[in-house]
């Protein structure tokens, strides 16, 4: 048998810009008004929390777990920190407690999963709706508001929305972001052990790896991100309502999958999450432009999801028959 | 070895005692091992060698008992302080992280202390192992695309990685082909020059028999004897592992009569691995399939089983051409295939005996959509006692069963499914000598019942022992095909090594 280096990479890594590229210029061309500067900011604004929060869960998934809670959980800690602003706390100590508060919700999930050995699914289902529970419980399911650009806060928004002269500065949050959640998954010890999780578990145990902490660690990375999220999602809408959340994981998921991360653990890539993101967005964006609700960009997202992994499996047999 | 008697013990394990719940699995067991010698440990499956090993690395702590180590009581928590003090386990099973290279396997949990990973380093490192063994492949080569020989040798590397004293390889050479075999113990011997001291599981007697200085047997838990590797023979140490004497004896003559008729034929089977591959199997026969690693054998039952699809070739079932596209396609026409990957492939390990025996069958005892339990209580019971499978009872999970039960359940599962022709992968790979006689006997009566066997195996002692022909292959090519009062293990090598 021959070790011979697959072909398959290579191409495997311009296939999905080379998807989003395409989509984007079909929409130019059938969509109405889609190629301009407003279309490709309001592409963007969409594309923030749900790709914090893909970037956050691509941890998870490639440790072949699963995290259901981070819709709700960044909801629950905007909510919480809308609640505290309402109380006359510092917005900087509101959003600083919001990125606390999703953090430690990761960090129960961690330790349940890690520690307890829950399933993740269970555990973090469990979690997704202590969480958007606890949102409503505590702000007695009253919607709670942001400051917008003119009120005397707003000042918050232009370092993760939008600045005065409409420079989308979201992006720049989201890209530094990116760049974090990039090198701790090629570059340090917990990105490492985060593929050598997801190929096999025992195997890292048994060399004497802290699997517990590790996976713990990887809960809590993923919640840190939800809180990251949350702080953008009020920034761009402001408005928070008690008892939502729980829907807005999938498209997370969605964006890590169709960015080519296996649900299986092992195999995964930062920049294929970014990119599954920002198609999401293009879709979401571009059908509107065609006329199409959203009840339409619901059903494509679905139809892309179920062609990504398809392609993916074809391509994978046709690699390992060559 | 003379001078080996006198060098120091390295290592003593004594009066060692383990319980688990209720399973008296280690019974005041002992093991004393010699500066630089290569020791085996050897008994049937359930003997207790695995369970002594994780006691000595820490996985699991004894109930009671003591080991010294250089003349010191130890104990250690688990792996890594055990690999810290000099003691490396090579598990049976493969522990390898798939979708990591070999140099981040080797070195998973010892990567830089700083916050940024540093690959240059250990690729470096691990190329210093690998030439030290002379491997030819790259540190940076994905696990996943080595195959399971290389694979092995990636656990080595690791366990020398932590330049031990004491080297525990448990099974090593299951999985290996015969030239990674002779690489194995070449390092083993360099190894042991250095000064570093080996402990050999394995059930294969003449790998015992070529590097081992010295042999523990254990039985049941028990420390039976330990001999001198010079001083014994085959019949003592097997004598000593089971308590009774087995002889291996090569069939003389095949059992089946000049003219019963052709059962199977295959015609041109070809894919990828199999090169126009032709035979017949005639009923109540068994075909022994030899030959090396790679040579096709696997892939071929594959191709018959449907299991691959093939590029061409025909196959035959009393003179009627059948059209097997899948598996079931196979079982419908009467072949079972018996994997050498029990887990991966033949039970459902969670599922009881009987519900495995009817996996293949349930429509049969299914009526009007309803399952019927009775029934498939009484035909498992019937097979159960017919091929005699031991289990405390019918609704056990398979996975408690032993290997060589396990094999049984499959077996039972294509007898309740009308199989008459059987193809037995690698039967008694990882399976004890005691076991293993009763596979055989197994074999040898479904046969004389009418029943048609192919038998893939690597050891040749099994296929000169069970075969009435031998189809010898080697590189997907059929090169010749043996009566059994032809063959012999030299006749047999020099076919599965003849190359175009």
């Amino acid at each position: 048998m021959v070790n011979s280096e697959k072909k398959g990479p290579d191409i495997q890594k311009l296939l999905a810009p080379a998807a989003l590229v395409i989509l984007y210029i079909f929409f130019c061309v059938f969509g109405q008004n889609f190629f301009s500067g407003s279309t490709l900011v309001s592409i963007l604004d969409s594309t923030y929390y749900v790709g914090l929060m893909a970037f956050g869960i691509t941890f998870v998934i490639v440790t072949g777990g699963i995290d259901l809670s981070i819709g709700t959980n960044m909801m629950m800690s905007a909510l919480l920190g809308g609640y505290m602003l309402a109380n006359g706390a510092n917005i900087w100590l509101c959003l600083v407690c919001m990125v606390a508060i999703a953090t430690v919700i990761g960090f129960i999930n961690g330790t349940l999963i890690s520690r307890l050995k829950l399933p993740p699914f269970i555990a973090t289902l469990g979690v997704m709706m202590m969480t958007q529970g606890f949102g409503s419980i505590i702000t007695r399911v009253q919607t709670q508001r942001f400051p917008s650009s003119f009120d005397e806060n707003g000042a918050y928004k232009t370092i993760f929305y939008k600045t005065a002269n409409g420079f989308p500065s979201g992006i720049v949050y989201m890209l530094v972001f990116f760049v974090v959640a990039l090198v701790l998954l090629k570059k340090t010890r917990i990105g490492r052990y985060t593929y050598a999780i997801g190929s096999n578990e025992e195997a890292v145990r048994i060399s004497g790896v802290n699997t517990i902490k590790w996976k713990t660690l990887v809960y809590v990375i993923c919640g840190f991100f939800c809180g990251l999220a949350s702080i953008v999602y009020a920034a761009t809408y402001t408005t928070i309502i008690p008892g939502t959340g729980n829907g807005l994981e999938m498209n997370a998921i969605a964006a890590v999958i169709i960015g080519g991360t296996s649900m299986s653990g092992g195999v995964g890539t930062m920049s294929g999450t970014l990119i599954g993101a920002l198609l999401m967005s293009v879709l979401k964006t571009g059908l509107m432009s065609m006329g199409l609700q959203g009840h339409y960009q619901t059903f494509f997202t679905g139809l892309v999801v179920i062609l990504a992994v398809l392609l993916d499996i074809y391509r994978n047999k046709r690699a390992a028959r060559v | 070895m003379s001078q080996m008697q006198q060098s120091p013990m390295i290592l003593q394990m004594l009066d060692i005692d383990k319980r688990f719940q209720g399973v008296h699995a280690l019974n005041k067991t002992k093991l004393e091992l010699r500066q630089g010698e290569v020791h085996a440990l050897v008994g049937e499956n359930g003997a207790g060698k695995s369970t002594l090993m994780k006691v000595l690395t820490g996985i699991y702590t004894a109930d009671s008992g003591t080991i010294l180590y250089n003349g010191e009581p130890v104990s250690f928590s688990g792996p890594k302080e055990a690999q810290e003090a000099g003691i490396s386990i090579v598990h049976q099973e493969l522990n390898l992280m798939n979708h990591l290279t070999a140099a981040q396997n080797i070195f998973i949990g010892r990567e830089s202390k700083g916050f940024f990973l540093n690959d240059n380093t250990i690729n470096g490192e691990t190329q210093k192992l690998f030439d030290r063994l002379k491997l030819s492949f790259s540190p940076t080569n994905k696990v996943s695309s080595l195959t399971v020989g290389k694979q092995q040798m990636v656990e080595i590397s690791k366990a020398l990685s932590f330049n031990s004293n004491i080297l525990i390889l448990d099974e090593p050479t299951a999985a290996l082909t015969d030239a990674e075999i002779h690489e194995l113990f070449k390092t083993i011997q360099e190894l042991r020059e250095k000064g570093v001291t080996i402990v050999y599981i394995s059930h294969r007697m003449d790998e015992i028999m070529e590097i081992t200085d010295r042999i523990t047997v254990m039985r049941d838990g028990q420390y039976i004897v330990t001999l001198n590797t010079s001083g014994t023979n085959l019949d003592e140490i097997i004598n000593a592992m089971v308590g009774r004497t087995i002889y291996e004896e090569p069939k003389t003559a095949s059992n089946v009569a000049p003219g019963t008729p052709v059962v199977l034929e295959v015609k041109g089977l070809r894919s990828r691995e199999v090169k126009d591959v032709s035979f017949q199997l005639h009923r109540g026969e068994i075909l022994g399939l030899a030959g090396l690693m790679g040579a096709g054998r696997t892939e071929t039952a594959r191709l018959i089983f449907g299991a691959d699809p093939r590029d061409g070739g025909e196959i035959y079932k009393d003179g009627e051409k059948l059209n097997i596209h899948n598996p079931s396609d196979a079982v419908a026409a009467g072949i079972g295939y018996l994997s050498e990957d029990r887990k991966r492939y033949g039970l459902a390990f969670d599922l009881s005996v009987a519900d495995n025996s009817v996996l293949a069958v349930l429509e049969k005892f299914t009526h009007s959509g309803f399952v019927n339990e009775g029934e498939i209580q009484e035909t498992t019971d019937k097979y159960v006692r017919r091929i005699n499978i031991k289990t405390p009872s019918i609704f056990q999970k398979v996975s408690k069963l032993s290997g060589g039960n396990q094999q049984k359940v499959i077996v039972a599962k294509w007898l309740i499914k009308d199989c008459d022709i059987l193809i037995f992968d690698e039967p008694t790979r990882g399976i004890d000598v005691g076991t293993k006689s009763e596979i055989y006997k197994l074999m040898n009566e479904l046969a004389a019942e009418g029943k048609s066997i192919i038998m893939i195996s690597s050891e040749l002692p099994e296929i000169l022992r069970m075969s009435d022909r031998v189809v010898c292959m080697c590189e997907g090519r059929l090169t010749k095909i043996l009566d059994i009062q032809d063959a012999s293990q030299e006749i047999i090598m020099k076919y599965a090594t003849q190359r175009n």
